[in-house]
């Protein structure tokens, strides 16, 4: 099953490596790390997000493992996709192996397409997909954009992304 | 009566739109306690030079000055030698060179004379230069119709929003391109045909490239980021894709969505592209407004919406930074 984890570091070298031990020796698979090193904690520890693909009845042990190395588990638990963004391709989106566009998001762990529909008025004639993509956070949804970008760059397409809201 | 005597270059459409605007501005302009005598006017054909004023009468039935120009000065020797405080430019830009509108500026504001204009070409060329010379003759560079024309941005930035930090501009900066999308969108037209249609009405030009290619929007991006965030940006440093691979397909599956297509440009990121807005979103306005949504510190996020372009509307501008000039003592001085 895979699961989310939001661990609070402290900022000195070897945390992260003690953070991924217990999981590790639980026989997760990590899927994806990501650290938001530029949202410290007022305490000065670093947010640490993980996808991990494990069983979930190791969870608490591996809970407690890390609570005893002294890292903070701030949540734990199955994967939440908390962003959504829509997305339009245009250009030869079918020709350029659709499939192959759609699994380098989903391959990510951290982000996947939810929703896709396509409109194709002939032969020859560019191509327009509709996808909603989902992501565990506002970070990794940035970070499947960029791929989106550049594999739109690759195959010729027109990547046509949301305004944000706020800059 | 503050007498304000006025050089313009450039008899185009919004040459004749500021000559239209100041005589049948007259009387208000004079309530305010301006005088506005418009003393020259210029353009490829010729000069008109009158010292007492020339009357809007006179010069507005003619399309050139072929037939009424008096002297045969070019805009730089009438620059120099006709006795003005102001000199309006707007000829027709060019952002690779910036000329010959950059030439008429830095005439102009090497002899002392402030500058207002709506053309982006010598702004995107060499903007801290020109504002360097600016400063250096103690005159004003006024450039508020060059960025989404008649709507309030400049202006409205650096007077109604003083105090705030600015995060950020996003916005449609180009007509055309929105009449497009616009079209294209309602009707299912393809690309070519919306843009056939802008053309006939008048708000493409024949050779749309500037307009559809993204390139208008990007100078006005390279605008605000040299003059609202000291920047110091050419127009190579924006990342620019225009309107041109956008398909009624898309559209639709858009519209489906919840959303709207739209050229958008954005600074400081200094990127031009085709966005999805939400319908609901207040940029998302249609035909061949503009709008922009100014991203700040204190009052949060305003958008302003208005007419990007046309001759009267563009004057508007104009005349607006010809009369903020003026009335900074009255107004709003710090003393």
């Amino acid at each position: 099953m895979r699961l989310s984890m939001e661990l609070e570091l402290q900022d000195v070298p070897g945390q992260l490596l003690l953070a991924l031990q217990p999981i590790r020796d639980a026989r997760g698979n990590i899927i994806s790390v990501v650290h938001h090193r530029d949202r410290k904690t007022p305490r000065g520890t670093v947010p640490v997000r993980l996808i991990v693909e494990m069983d979930r009845s190791k969870l608490e042990g591996v809970k407690r493992d890390l609570e005893k190395s002294g890292i903070v588990v701030v949540r734990a638990g199955e994967e939440r996709f908390i962003e959504e963004v829509s997305v339009i391709l245009v250009g030869h989106v079918l020709d350029s192996d659709l499939g192959d566009t759609v699994s380098r998001i989903d391959s990510t762990g951290y982000a996947e397409v939810m929703d896709l529909s396509l409109s194709m008025p002939g032969v020859d004639e560019p191509s327009s997909a509709y996808m909603k993509i989902r992501a565990t956070g506002k970070e990794e949804m940035q970070r499947a954009l960029k791929i989106l970008r550049e594999v739109g760059a690759q195959k010729k397409l027109l990547v046509i992304e949301p305004v944000e809201d706020d800059l | 009566m503050r007498e304000v005597r006025i050089s313009l270059v450039g008899y185009g459409v919004v040459g004749h739109g500021v000559v239209d605007v100041i005589s049948r501005k007259r009387k208000m302009l004079r309530e305010l306690g301006l005088d506005l005598k418009l003393v020259s006017i210029t353009d490829h054909t010729g000069t008109l030079v009158e010292e007492d004023g020339i009357s809007g009468e006179k010069v507005l039935g003619h399309r050139t000055l072929q037939e009424i120009a008096n002297s045969e000065m070019s805009a730089k020797e009438t620059i120099r030698s006709v006795n003005s405080e102001l000199v309006v430019e707007v000829t027709p830009t060019n952002i690779v060179h910036g000329q010959p509108g950059l030439g008429h500026m830095e005439e102009a504001l090497a002899s002392g004379k402030h500058v207002v204009t709506s053309n982006k070409g010598p702004l995107v060329v060499a903007y801290n230069k020109l504002k360097r010379l600016a400063d250096d003759n103690g005159v004003m560079l006024k450039f508020e119709a060059t960025v989404g024309g008649t709507m309030p941005l400049i202006n409205l930035i650096e007077r109604t929003l003083v105090g705030n930090t600015i995060l950020g501009i996003r916005g449609i900066f180009n007509g055309t391109c929105n009449y497009i999308l616009t079209r294209m969108a309602d009707e299912q037209y393809p690309f070519s045909r919306a843009l056939a249609e802008a053309q006939e009405l008048g708000y493409a030009e024949a050779d749309p490239t500037y307009d559809i290619e993204g390139v208008d929007t990007a100078a006005k991006i390279v605008i605000l980021a040299n003059a609202i965030f000291n920047m110091n940006v050419k127009y190579n440093d924006v990342q620019v894709r225009g309107i041109t691979e956008i398909t009624p397909e898309a559209l639709a599956l858009a519209k489906k969505h919840g959303y709207v297509i739209k050229l958008i440009g954005e600074v400081p990121a200094l990127t031009v592209r085709p966005m999805l807005v939400p319908i609901r979103s207040p940029l998302a306005v249609g035909s061949t407004l503009n709008a922009a949504a100014i991203y700040t510190d204190l009052s949060g996020t305003i958008t302003v919406t208005g007419l990007g372009a046309g001759g009267v509307e563009t004057a508007a501008a104009i005349l607006s930074d010809i009369v903020s000039i003026y009335r900074t003592k009255r107004v709003d001085a710090i003393f």
